[in-house]
């Protein structure tokens, strides 16, 4: 189990540097970077401070030098102008459009994309399991047909649309005004017990939001999965056993249902923080998807990259999770491995 | 001797559109303390939803219209028919005082969890016991059905046991609380012959023991002749016949099992008599084609192997080797039938699919004369090996999965000259003949599989088969899955085919009779290797090596005069370090085949030079 568990990180980290180098190409695809078009600009207006500046920084930066050097120095792996720092040294590169580190500028926003995107991952399955399993159990009666229903509304509204609706609506009924993660006052004070409040209430619609789509995608898998389940002999066996019907229902075909869910945590981290884009926008929320937008626009290479790399990294966590915990569940697999 | 359990005029409806459907209509029988009552019939005669009813798991489109099920258990007489399905009387009883064992299985039993909670987990919900308590008698219970490490085996999983195995926790798991009446839904159908007969000799033990009843489902005469006590015959969800096993077997009453006992092939039929199928079924048969004659046989198998490598998930470990088949050889004349006799494991389909070209063998060659002369067909390429694939054909096991559910039969019966490059016009032909040859009206050609019976499904499968003209059939198992009121007409029909076309027939099975009924050679497989073979006469009347009379012993015979010999069958005979000297192999070892008499050979121990010294 060990070596499993040793294997599969040794293949991560290959992964990674796969997956860097190609976020890296990306990145350099269009033609030019932040700082020339900068330069460009400030040529055209004759700031010539301005434009020493943004050499300087140039130069610093090494991007004047050919790309695959400067993918090396981004890796941490060949020395720039002050020694080896990259990302394998913790060092994540410079916004050039907020002139920060992007440390200093992602910061709060990673840990509030994740505690967003895991509340809503959490609602999702805490709302779609019952209803599924509910479905399933009534299938082809009213209480089905309505949340069938509901399942197939949550579907098709878009998120921002819903984002706006409610965002309207609370403000006019209830004064509330659910724009951003906590009230603006508070947005840089220091963490206080205050503060924790005001974002868990300001947590509530986002989540709504961008749990919804996912909830009614899985109420629909689920309940396919289940009926599936439930139509096989096991399922017979233990009822003839004796075994009261819920205990049956969650015991066999339940458990059986579970490992598509299982294998799919590896992909709804990384598709919750693309998707929430738009309703991050609409809501202005402090999480990595807006700055995302606005560094792939700018050609702010590092900040795009290191956002870029996040992502990449949270999907492979994810799914060492979702096998690991495969393994855990289904003995078969276990079984496998040996 | 009392009635445990009386059903009195029990009626079942389906609702299915346009009207409702009765599965049952009005069925009363009795299943008496301590004996076992065989239920006999057809699918769709209502034997399985009379088992689901006493145990009140019917499915949820089927309801108990009326009648009763009158189960005395103690001093007092409840009607199951009346209990609420899922009330706590109910549940008591399920599991506890009526217990079921299924015909698969694999799939009865969960893959996710030990087969020791799964047996004591009905000790838990009916008696509260805790888990260690549950785990000492699930142990116990192990013990009993056979498992050769039951502490071991309260921690395996249903997917690390053979079929028979499973089977057996099965059974430990439904006995495990002495109930007073068990339900066996065909219960040993999907098993080998030999697992079969170990298995029925186990229910027979157990029952001497605990003195329950059983209600044995099956559609096979033989295991009825074997078990049963007393025998009910279902026909279209009415009783016809019912009594003790005397008086029903040797004299039948109703047609129907009249019919029945001459539509399975068994070992006494006279050479040359044919079954008679319940439902004749008309084909027509174009007349006979004359072929040149080979000089040689069609298809000769010459001394292939085939070693399978399991992949393994350590990083420091040498993958296993599995060596699938060993030093095979078989030769087919053409126009004749060899079969190919094994349990599940004895590498017979991987020689079938080496002939199909579907595997490599690693060592050896497969040699097939299409009148041109023996070539190896591995060796093949090209517009060659397109014709090769054109004069071989398959047909399949399962007919239901082998149909494209979404194919018209004709569409189905074109693909393979559509492939062949036959014409449009000759293919539109062609499709009616074929559908005439397998007894099937042309009005057929524009419905869909599921529109047929399995019988049906397997005629369309032969008639696909034989679309392009092939030389030589590969029948795989080709009756095994279906109804036996079914089977004698399939095989009737491939033997009128073979006449009529001069086809080569290789028939793979695990059930002797019908290879019996079928074959002019036989080979006898086990564990990768050919241990006999025969002309058919010759190897089911004097059959010589020890695994071939296992298996001929482990077959239930019809006739009540060949009773099974529980005891012989008890003991492992794949296993060939235990073979009785001098056929006994060591580990690794090969041994010789020898003949023994004209066309007869047989595996010895011993290296060649040995045996010719």
């Amino acid at each position: 189990m060990i070596a499993v568990i040793l294997r599969r990180i040794l293949t991560m980290a290959a992964t990674l540097l796969v997956i860097s180098a190609l976020v890296f190409i990306i990145i350099k695809l269009p033609p030019g970077d932040y700082l020339t078009n900068r330069i460009m600009e400030l040529r055209a207006t004759g700031d010539a401070s301005s434009v020493a500046k943004a050499e300087l920084l140039i130069k610093q930066y090494g991007l004047d030098r050919p790309v695959w050097q400067q993918y090396l120095m981004w890796i941490g792996v060949m020395p720039g102008s002050v020694g080896f720092s990259g990302l394998l040294q913790g060092d994540w590169g410079w916004s050039f459009e907020y002139d920060k580190p992007v440390a200093d500028v992602v910061g709060d926003a990673l840990w509030l994309t994740l505690l967003i995107n895991l509340t809503a991952v959490v609602f999702v399955h805490l709302v779609a399991i019952p209803a599924a399993i509910y479905s399933a159990t009534h299938r082809n009666t009213f209480g089905d047909a309505v949340v069938t229903l509901l399942g197939y509304v949550g579907l098709a509204v878009p998120g921002f649309l819903l984002a706006l609706i409610l965002l309207f609506y609370a403000n006019r009924w209830f004064g509330l005004s659910i724009g951003g993660l906590y009230d603006s006052a508070l947005t840089n004070q220091p963490w206080s017990w205050e503060k924790i409040r005001s974002l868990l209430g300001h947590l509530i619609v986002p989540t709504l939001v961008i749990g919804l789509g996912g909830t009614a995608a899985m109420i629909r898998r689920m309940r396919a999965n289940l009926l599936d389940e439930l139509a096989k002999p096991y399922t017979v066996t233990a009822r003839a056993k004796g075994l009261p019907p819920v205990q049956a229902l969650l015991k066999y075909p339940f458990r059986m249902s579970l490992n598509p869910f299982v294998a799919d945590i590896g992909n709804l981290l990384p598709h919750l923080v693309s998707g929430s884009v738009l309703v991050s926008l609409v809501l202005s929320l402090p999480t990595v998807g807006p700055l995302l937008l606005d560094a792939l626009r700018s050609q702010d290479q590092f900040m795009a990259g290191f956002i870029l790399m996040f992502v990449a990294s949270l999907t492979l966590v994810g799914m060492l999770i979702s096998d690991l915990t495969l393994v855990w569940l289904d003995p078969r697999i276990r079984m496998g491995l040996r | 001797m009392s009635t445990l359990l009386s059903i009195r005029d029990l009626a079942i409806t389906f609702r299915a559109e346009p009207k409702p459907f009765e599965a049952l209509h009005g069925l009363s029988l009795d299943v008496t303390r301590g004996r076992t009552l065989a239920l006999v019939g057809e699918s769709g005669s209502g034997k399985s939803v009379t088992a689901q009813a006493i145990l009140r798991i019917l499915p949820p489109s089927a309801a108990i219209t009326r009648g009763q099920i009158l189960f005395r258990d103690g001093a007092a007489e409840v009607d199951i028919a009346r209990l609420p399905v899922e009330g706590s009387a109910m549940r008591a009883i399920r599991g506890q005082r009526i217990a079921m064992i299924f015909q698969e299985p694999m799939t009865c039993l969960s893959p996710l969890h030990t087969i020791g909670d799964q047996i004591g987990e009905a000790l838990r919900i009916h008696i509260g016991a805790d888990r260690r308590e549950a785990d000492v008698r699930t142990q116990e219970a192990l013990a009993r059905v056979g498992f050769p490490d039951p502490k071991r085996a309260l921690r395996t999983y249903p997917f690390e046991l053979s079929g028979g195995l499973r089977q057996r926790a099965m059974i430990a798991m439904a006995l495990i609380l002495k109930p007073a009446l068990l339900v066996a839904d065909e219960p040993t159908t999907a098993l080998d012959v030999t697992t079969q007969a170990q298995i029925l000799a186990l229910l027979t033990r157990l029952q001497e023991e605990t003195g329950m009843a059983i209600l044995l489902i099956t559609h096979d005469l033989g295991v009825v002749a074997n078990v049963a006590h007393d025998v009910a015959v279902l026909y279209r969800g009415r009783l016809v016949e019912s009594g003790p096993r005397e008086a029903v077997m040797r004299a039948p009453g109703h047609a129907y099992l009249r019919a029945l006992v001459h539509a399975v092939p068994r070992f006494d039929m006279a050479p040359g008599e044919r079954l008679t199928p319940i439902r004749p079924a008309q084909a027509e048969i174009p007349p006979v084609r004359v072929r040149a004659p080979l000089a040689g046989p069609i298809l000769q198998v010459e001394r292939v192997s085939k070693t399978f490598t399991l992949r393994s998930g350590r990083l420091w470990q040498k993958p296993r080797l599995v060596h699938a088949v060993s030093d095979v050889s078989l030769s087919l004349a053409a126009g004749q039938t060899l079969g190919l006799v094994g349990e599940s494991g004895s590498g017979k389909t991987t020689v079938s699919k080496m002939i199909m070209r579907a595997l490599a063998p690693d060592s050896g060659r497969i040699l097939f004369d299409d009148g041109s002369g023996p070539r190896d067909v591995h060796g093949l390429s090209g517009d060659a090996l397109f014709a090769y694939r054109r004069t071989v054909q398959f047909v399949f096991q399962d007919p239901y999965a082998s149909l494209d559910p979404r194919m018209t039969v004709r569409q189905i019966l074109s693909e393979p000259m559509e492939i062949h490059g036959v014409a449009v016009a000759k293919r539109k032909e062609r499709c009616r003949a074929l559908m005439a040859m397998v007894g099937l009206e042309a009005s057929g050609l524009g419905r869909y599989p599921h529109a047929f019976s399995g019988g049906q499904r397997q005629r369309i499968g032969i008639a696909r088969a034989l679309a392009v003209e092939p030389r030589l059939l590969v029948l795989d198992e080709p009756v095994s899955a279906l109804d036996v009121s079914v089977q004698a007409q399939i095989l009737n029909l491939l033997k009128d085919l073979q006449a009529a076309l001069g086809l080569s027939y290789l028939i793979v099975s695990h059930n002797l009779a019908v290879i019996d009924y079928m074959a002019d050679t036989i080979s006898v497989m086990c564990r990768g290797r050919i241990v006999e073979e025969a002309p058919r006469a010759a190897l089911f009347r004097r059959p010589v090596h020890p695994y071939t009379r296992a298996l001929l012993a482990a077959v239930p015979d019809p006739s009540l005069d060949h009773p099974l010999d529980f005891a012989a069958v008890a003991a492992d005979r794949n296993d060939p370090t235990r073979w009785e000297a001098p056929y006994r192999l060591q580990p690794d070892e090969a041994g010789t085949m020898r003949a023994i008499e004209p066309g007869h050979q047989v595996r010895f121990g011993g290296a060649p030079e040995a045996v010719a010294a």
